[in-house]
């Protein structure tokens, strides 16, 4: 299995953020995108998970088993957590495991991976942010999806959360899986590769 | 179908667990109903004879409160762009959560307005029309009432210019609901006209609204 980008580019609000950019990700690797703010990190992320359409290029994952298109099999995990506060800590691990083809034994699972289990019957609205981020993260563990579009994941986390993330990222690599990872501090994964964007400037509109 | 299934059922959750939202529409939907009597005075031949046309009036005001948040908890806390990205299509995700706000809204207020119709002494034969136009009427509002949710959803003062842009919308489930009761209670005529006419309305709606609502989600998260 291979991700591919070829000559993508993308404008947002009538600036070039990159143009051009080609990239390919291999099975069991981590791309880590780097860049000053505004260069373009998150657009490249959604632009790759199907949010966001090119404004030239395509994303396509070749040598995969199903035919699903790129954005089902990616999971995406942005800025914010897709937590519902009104709902409790496993309601919600549970909704997004129902939805996305999992169990409720996965959801539980899920929570463990991130020391969330003894918070489970809590409304989530009265998690911390720091807990929010890591109930947004459980998302990643409960469907099976092949490649993992992570936005500054590290953001407000706490060094065992951090710990945590990076097992469940590395464990998902020796499986096989891809990841491609929006980042400002290093990450410790295996396998990486570096993309760095530029701030485009400012005549480029 | 499991996808939609666990949709449907996450947001009847919020719907009864979120800030009391069919509370705050069953109590605007009184308070419009009652403030009525109060302003025309004890003309019972006179409520008698607007009754429908109030209950429906006031049934899509009530309504309207509830649209204007039908995707915008999800827009704000990432949830959409999780949707957007699911095994269901956005869609998919359109009918599951127009069909929870009608069970959550419509149902309701329908199950409601026969007791206010005693307020406005609604002649006793309408009872039974009332409720099955209702029952008819209200999925057009919750499914064209999406396809409005989807287009205000970025605008600030967004429930202000939905109301604007769907009442209209909402015209010809008015006239054909208040028709068929009307039909029934002071024309002595035929309600089933403007009753087939009412479904096809609903029909059309739940079969259209999806494709306009997910094409103006596909356009917000962007």
């Amino acid at each position: 299995m291979r991700l591919i980008g070829d000559k993508l580019s993308s404008v947002r609000g009538g600036r070039v953020l990159f143009a051009e950019l080609s990239f390919a990700v291999a099975a069991g690797e981590a791309l880590v995108v780097t860049g000053p703010n505004g260069s373009g990190k998150t657009s490249l992320l959604r632009t790759i998970g199907g949010l966001l359409p090119p404004a030239a290029g395509e994303v396509r994952i070749e040598d995969t088993a199903g035919d699903a298109p790129v954005r089902e099999q990616c999971h995406y995990f942005g800025h914010r957590n897709a937590v519902k506060s009104a709902l409790t800590v496993l309601e919600n691990a549970a909704f997004w495991a129902g939805y996305l083809g999992g169990g409720r034994d996965r959801a539980e699972r899920a929570l463990d991976a991130f020391g969330l289990s003894g918070l489970r019957d809590i409304p989530a609205g009265y998690l911390s942010a720091g807990q929010q981020r890591r109930l947004g993260l459980t998302r990643l563990l409960l469907g099976e999806r092949p490649v993992w579009l992570l936005d500054e994941p590290t953001a407000s986390l706490d060094d065992a959360a951090q710990a945590a993330l990076m097992t469940a990222v590395n464990g998902h690599l020796q499986r096989g899986g891809i990841a491609v990872a929006a980042t400002h501090v290093p990450l410790s994964l295996q396998n990486t590769r570096t993309l760095s964007l530029q701030r485009a400037s400012a005549s480029a509109a | 179908m499991m996808a939609f299934r666990q949709l449907l059922a996450r947001d009847l959750a919020l719907a009864w667990k979120e800030g009391g939202a069919v509370g705050i529409t069953l109590g605007f939907f009184l308070v419009v109903v009652t403030m009525l009597p109060l302003s025309l005075g004890p003309d019972l031949n006179l409520l008698s004879r607007i009754a429908a046309g109030v209950l429906w009036v006031a049934l899509l005001l009530a309504a309207l409160l509830s649209l204007g948040r039908l995707f915008e908890g999800d827009l704000e806390d990432g949830t959409l762009d999780v949707l957007a990205m699911g095994p269901l299509s956005l869609e998919g995700v359109v009918a599951a959560k127009g069909f929870a706000h009608w069970l959550s809204t419509g149902l309701p207020l329908t199950v409601m307005a026969p007791l206010l119709g005693l307020l406005l002494n609604l002649p006793g034969e309408g009872y039974l029309i009332l409720i099955a136009t209702m029952l008819a009427g209200t999925p057009a509002v919750s499914f064209l009432g999406a396809v409005g949710a989807a287009l205000t959803l970025r605008a600030r003062r967004g429930g202000l210019l939905l109301a604007l842009l769907m009442l209209p919308l909402f015209v010809p489930t008015l006239v054909f609901g208040i028709a068929s009761v009307n039909a029934v209670t002071i024309e002595a005529g035929s309600a089933l006209p403007p009753f087939l006419i009412l479904v096809a309305i609903s029909l059309a709606a739940i079969v259209l609204a999806p494709l306009a609502a997910a094409a103006a989600l596909r356009f917000q998260v962007r």
